[in-house]
């Protein structure tokens, strides 16, 4: 089946080695990296945690909400999401790797990386989101493959994928909410001490990761005429409302929290994001943008008359995305580090570096979906389920 | 040609298994850091919960710090006036109550305290949040109490440094040795790599040769070090005598430093 990646017209070929590029452009600033140290990023000793590894958690949601779609078809049986569910599954394996990337990258010492298999180590959580991560990696690689394969031979699919694929419907619940257990057990992280936090990462992975694969089914549509079908998108794009929704709810949640008590420890960093405290104002403009999204999103997603309209639809995405991704790609692993356990503000700013080479990993990702998304939608159509 | 193919992934399989099998643990057990114990010497300083007692009203002049910082600095070739100094590297520094106790805010604080400087280290937690998410055993809690570091097993991910509650650790975001004074260099200690994370280590080097920390012996009486677990000890007995305060108790990582206000 991989040959299929190699026949394609000259979009896609262009598509591919403009990625290539951008792949090496940005491979350029991470030797540098690798040569200076991280001191080419913007991190410091109070904001230890930068762009890379909010990048990791937002993408960790990504590949989680392949589970909207695995779920449904394979366990509720819902025949429409027929066309879309491997496609769900291609783009949970190319965000897993995204995930792994970011991680690799915020490393010290990456050559040492394997020092987490040889020193084994369960009271960390970081071991188990190496477990499940990798573990999730390898059932969807399975399950999208074989089932594919199986399609491409004329066969059904075999019943062991099914199988396989119910194991990884709880999986991808475990992927988020351990990802949420690295922040939220840390004594003196208020921001991030809070029992929502694998609630609100769920509800938030639910509604960005499945916005972001309609939108690229739109754009694969458009260049290849691969339908996934009306009634597919339309299911999808309620959950995607309902789990915004959440998302918004369980946010809310917090700020009641934080400023019913008036507690400080879990007021400053709302202060902070919303309004700047003691000077420190770097992600104001940021978070007013997210709300101003967020109640947009919202106010088209929820009117079915809106939603079910394609453009609005996009529209509506488009913000939902931009506004979760400051959310969880932003503010929420700053958040934490902003007031330091000392209570001072150091603000921080990712450099050139530091987002050239969250470009090179994000590029991977996309040739990965695109070479995956190829190769399944070639079999589709050879098949005539398109 | 098929069935070639087949014996060859079997065999290739079963080698890389035994392969992975033998050579995993042996590499496993061969080096074990989190385990080793004090090397037996009759010199040694000994104990089952180290910890210190800093008497914050003897640091009257900027003198008195100086003199501790620049002790542990120099027996541990910390590096000083990096080019950024929101990446530096801090053993042990100074700051006031307001940020070293976050938790005891306090508006009518009395003059002399509001506007006296702390020494602020490792805690070397009984109970230590950076132990427990270190995802390789990098850092880890020896058996006198003592949370101790292995610089050549951190992977640099950081994670301690959000699980400390302090600010206690610093990472090594470029390479350290251009910026520790050569004049003052101290052989007998590694200077780090970067890439790794670092902190106060009690002087466990010294401990080990029956020397007291850097910062007790530079402190003129000022800091005590001993063993919190022998009741007959004599910081237990300056501990009864005084009343002391410790950073976040409330978190319940439970610190070993103690300070007179």
């Amino acid at each position: 089946m991989l040959e299929k990646a190699l026949y394609g017209d000259k979009k896609y070929w262009t598509w591919i080695i403009f990625l290539l590029a951008v792949i090496g452009l940005g491979s350029i600033f991470y030797i540098m990296q690798l040569v200076q140290g991280l001191t080419v990023t913007g991190m410091s000793r109070d904001v230890s945690w930068g762009f890379y590894i909010a990048q990791f958690t937002y993408m960790v949601g990504v590949a989680a909400s392949a589970v909207m779609l695995v779920m449904p078809f394979y366990f509720h049986d819902m025949k429409r999401f027929g066309n879309l569910v491997v496609l769900g599954e291609f783009m949970a394996i190319a965000s897993v790797v995204v995930c792994l990337g970011f991680i690799i990258v915020d490393l010290g010492q990456p050559q040492r990386l394997m020092n987490i298999i040889l020193h084994p180590t369960p009271n960390s959580i970081l071991f188990w989101d190496m477990i499940v991560l990798n573990g999730y990696l390898l059932l969807n690689i399975v399950v999208g493959w074989t089932n594919l394969h199986a399609e491409h031979k004329r066969l059904p699919h075999p019943r062991w994928a099914k199988w396989v694929a119910y194991v990884s419907i709880p999986w991808a619940f475990s992927i988020h909410t351990v990802t949420a257990f690295l922040y939220q057990g840390l004594p003196g992280r208020h921001f991030w001490l809070s029992a929502i936090m694998a609630a609100k990462f769920l509800a938030g992975a639910f509604c960005s990761g499945p916005a972001i694969l309609i939108l690229f089914a739109l754009i694969a549509k458009k260049l290849t005429n691969y339908d996934p079908g009306r009634e597919a998108i339309k299911s999808l794009s309620k959950i995607v409302t309902y789990a915004m929704l959440a998302t918004v709810f369980f946010f809310l949640l917090e700020v009641f929290t934080a400023f019913y008590s008036t507690i400080p420890g879990h007021t400053h960093t709302f202060v902070y994001l919303f309004k700047g405290l003691h000077g420190g104002n770097a992600l104001v403009g940021w978070m007013w943008v997210m709300t101003v999204a967020a109640i947009g999103s919202l106010v088209i997603l929820i009117p079915p008359r809106f939603r079910n309209n394609q453009e609005l639809l996009v529209i509506g995405l488009i913000l939902l995305i931009l506004s979760t991704w400051i959310e969880k790609g932003l503010s929420f692993v700053l958040g934490g580090f902003i007031p330091s356990p000392l209570g001072t503000i150091t603000e921080y700013v990712p450099t050139v570096p530091e987002l050239m080479i969250s470009v090179m990993i994000y590029a991977t990702g996309l040739l990965i979906l695109t070479v995956l998304w190829k190769i399944a939608i070639s079999v589709k159509k050879e098949t005539g389920n398109a | 040609m098929d069935n070639n193919r087949r014996n060859f992934i079997k065999i290739a399989g079963i080698t890389a298994l035994l392969g992975i099998g033998t050579g995993v643990p042996f590499s496993v057990s061969a080096y074990r850091p989190e385990e080793d114990k004090y090397l037996e010497n009759k010199k040694s300083i000994n104990g089952k919960r180290f910890g210190m007692v800093i008497d914050t009203r003897k640091f009257q002049t900027e003198e008195d710090f100086e003199r501790v910082i620049k002790a542990c600095h120099d027996a541990h070739n910390v590096p000083e006036n990096l080019p950024d100094p929101k990446q530096e590297i801090k053993w042990i520094w100074k700051d006031e109550f307001k940020h070293v106790f976050p938790s005891k805010p306090n508006p009518y604080l009395a003059e002399k305290v509001k506007h006296r400087e702390f020494l602020l280290l490792c805690n070397h937690c009984n109970n230590p949040p950076c132990v427990r998410v270190c995802p390789t055993k990098a850092t880890f809690q020896r058996e006198d109490g003592i949370v101790a570091m292995d610089y050549h097993r951190c992977i640099g991910c950081r994670y301690c440094m959000a699980g400390c509650p302090f600010g206690s650790r610093s990472f090594n975001f470029m390479d350290p040795a251009p910026y520790v004074d050569v004049e003052a260099q101290n052989p007998d200690y590694p200077t780090r790599m970067r890439g790794v994370v670092e902190k106060c280590n009690f002087c466990v080097e010294r401990l080990q040769e029956g020397k007291q920390p850097a910062c007790v012996e530079a402190s003129n009486g000022a800091i005590m070090f001993g063993d919190l677990a022998d009741p007959e000890s004599e910081i237990r007995k300056v501990l009864k005598e005084n009343y002391t305060i410790r950073r976040k108790e409330e978190l319940g990582t439970n610190p070993s430093v103690f300070y007179i206000v």
